[in-house]
């Protein structure tokens, strides 16, 4: 049950996301947006997990690696992402000079 | 069962209601914040999945490193008053755009409700398996042994991370001091904080990477606390940060991936397989990755926190 | 006595969650700020620490027990340092108020 309560709430974030991420004007707004929508993505996957528990596990151990990964991988995204905000900011201040 | 359902809803409403906050909300910082408090849901909804591995991960990384990292560029942009902005797409656009999205929502909702049953998986594998690991934690098991290779990579994704971080510093302080400096204070709440935590948050890192092979924790929720620790000392300007030049620091970053590679390699030659660990040794050759691995990952984390080199002056 | 230690650890959270509830109306209600965060560190205070004493029969161990209090001694250190830093922003930033 809890399963797929969270894997629509998941489904319903990767929507928002990527509609703030579509519509947004300011840069940092949009990656926030972009982490709704890997959130939402997470939550699918963390769905999947917990449907295929069994053998003395409560969830899939798999997938929950892959999450713990993802979730990694995407913080590194989200810096790098940032300091290309700030770099391009940086620049348009040299340009103003 | 009804409490439980009860509780599924409530993080579940409110998880929601604050992701549309965030798309709602007019000023960054409240974006930023409903951000975080969204992350802190998310972690007790993994929780109520039963991935506590996950939950640590999503509440130490995806709520907090995460936030910190938001909240200081918004500081930085809202200083400079420079920040770029793109044109917003106009009122048909955005009703098409919003569209297109919940099409997408309503086809991942669908997916979620057909998936089969009963469902597949890999717990029975990992289950049989398990044992020749010597672990007593799952998540570990396929982390570092199972998905090894998965593993390796991500920690070399977090070395080419703070590369390409580093590599955004301008000509002025290229080579220079990660992120803008903070001065030093010695009283208020930041020094308190930045004296009082550490040695607790060194501690509860190193009992959380230890039980990490048999219960919920590991690297790289060690390495986020630890990373965490770093940065308060770092905000509280009671620490130099070597420059990006100094081999030292470069060689930390690089610690863990070079061993789990050198390893791997040694696998290959031993046992005849990348990443086989020796036999009767795998218990003792994982702690020790793990462990080189945290601090790795702990000094990529902060100094992918603290940003480029920047001339920047701080508050 | 098991009887009574649950009764204890029932009437302790309920009255955790009373503070809990109360903070959390004094930060949708109260008109400015600091009176905000006034209401929000005492939910986190008295609110997280009824709590705490509650659980502490249903603790087991003693490794658990001093878990307990470790949660809550750092939720204490961290509002202590968190409050009087968003004061200080506040006024900085509505210095009429």
């Amino acid at each position: 049950m809890s399963a797929t309560l969270f894997g629509l709430l998941g489904a319903a974030l990767v929507g928002i996301g990527l509609f703030g991420m579509l519509v947004g004007t300011q840069p940092l707004m949009r990656i926030v947006c972009f982490n709704l929508l890997g959130s939402g993505v997470f939550l699918v996957f963390g769905a999947v997990a917990r449907r295929g528990g069994g053998a003395g596990f409560a969830a899939d151990p798999v997938p929950q690696a892959v999450i713990l990964t993802g979730l990694v991988v995407a913080f590194a995204a989200t810096t790098l992402a940032v300091a290309l905000v700030l770099r391009l900011a940086g620049n348009e201040d040299e340009d103003r000079h | 069962m009804i409490a439980g359902l009860a509780v599924d809803v409530l993080l579940a409403a409110g998880s929601l209601g604050l992701a549309l906050g965030v798309i709602r909300a007019r000023r960054v910082f409240t974006a930023i914040a409903l951000f975080i408090a969204h992350g802190l849901l998310l972690a007790l909804a993994w929780v109520r999945l039963d991935a506590l591995d996950v939950a640590l991960t999503e509440a130490a990384i995806g709520a907090g490193l995460s936030g910190v990292l938001l909240l200081a560029a918004r500081h930085r942009l809202a200083r400079g008053g420079s920040e770029r902005t793109t044109e917003a797409p106009g009122r048909v656009a955005t009703i098409f755009i919003g569209l297109g999205c919940a099409c997408i929502t309503v086809a991942l909702g669908y997916a979620v409700l057909a998936l089969p049953k009963p469902a597949p998986g890999l717990a029975a594998e990992v289950a049989a398996n398990l044992a020749a690991t010597e672990l007593g934690n799952p998540v570990t098991g396929v982390l570092m042994v199972f998905r090894g290779l998965d593993t390796l990579l991500e920690a070399a994704v977090l070395v080419l991370a703070v590369i390409g971080v580093w590599s955004l510093a301008p000509d002025a302080t290229w080579r220079g001091t990660p992120g803008a400096p903070w001065p030093a204070v010695t009283d208020g709440p930041r020094a308190l904080l930045a004296r009082l935590l550490p040695p607790i948050g060194i501690v509860v890192a190193v009992h959380i990477l230890w039980v990490g092979a048999d219960a919920p924790g590991g690297k790289f929720q060690a390495a986020a606390i630890l990373a965490a620790m770093g940065l308060l000392v770092w905000f509280a300007g009671l620490v130099r940060v070597p420059p990006t030049a100094s081999w030292p620091l470069r060689a930390t970053i690089a610690a863990g991936p070079a061993l789990f590679m050198a390893i791997g390699l040694a696998g290959l030659a031993v046992e005849g397989a990348f990443l086989a660990y020796p036999e009767g040794l795998v218990k003792p050759t994982i702690l020790i990755v793990e462990f080189v691995l945290a601090a790795s990952v702990a000094a990529a984390l902060a100094l992918l926190v603290m940003g480029a080199p920047s001339r920047d002056a701080p508050p | 006595m098991s009887l009574l230690a649950d009764a204890f650890t029932i009437l302790a959270i309920l009255a955790g969650i009373g503070f809990f509830a109360a903070g959390t109306a004094g930060l949708l209600r109260f008109p400015d700020t600091a009176s905000r965060l006034h209401a929000l560190t005492k939910a986190d205070h008295l609110g997280l620490g009824l709590v705490v004493i509650g659980l502490l029969p249903q603790a087991g161990s003693l490794a658990n027990t001093l878990r307990l209090l470790a949660v809550w001694a750092l939720v204490l250190v961290a509002s202590a340092a968190a409050g009087p830093m968003l004061a200080t922003l506040t006024r900085r930033a509505e210095p009429e108020t």
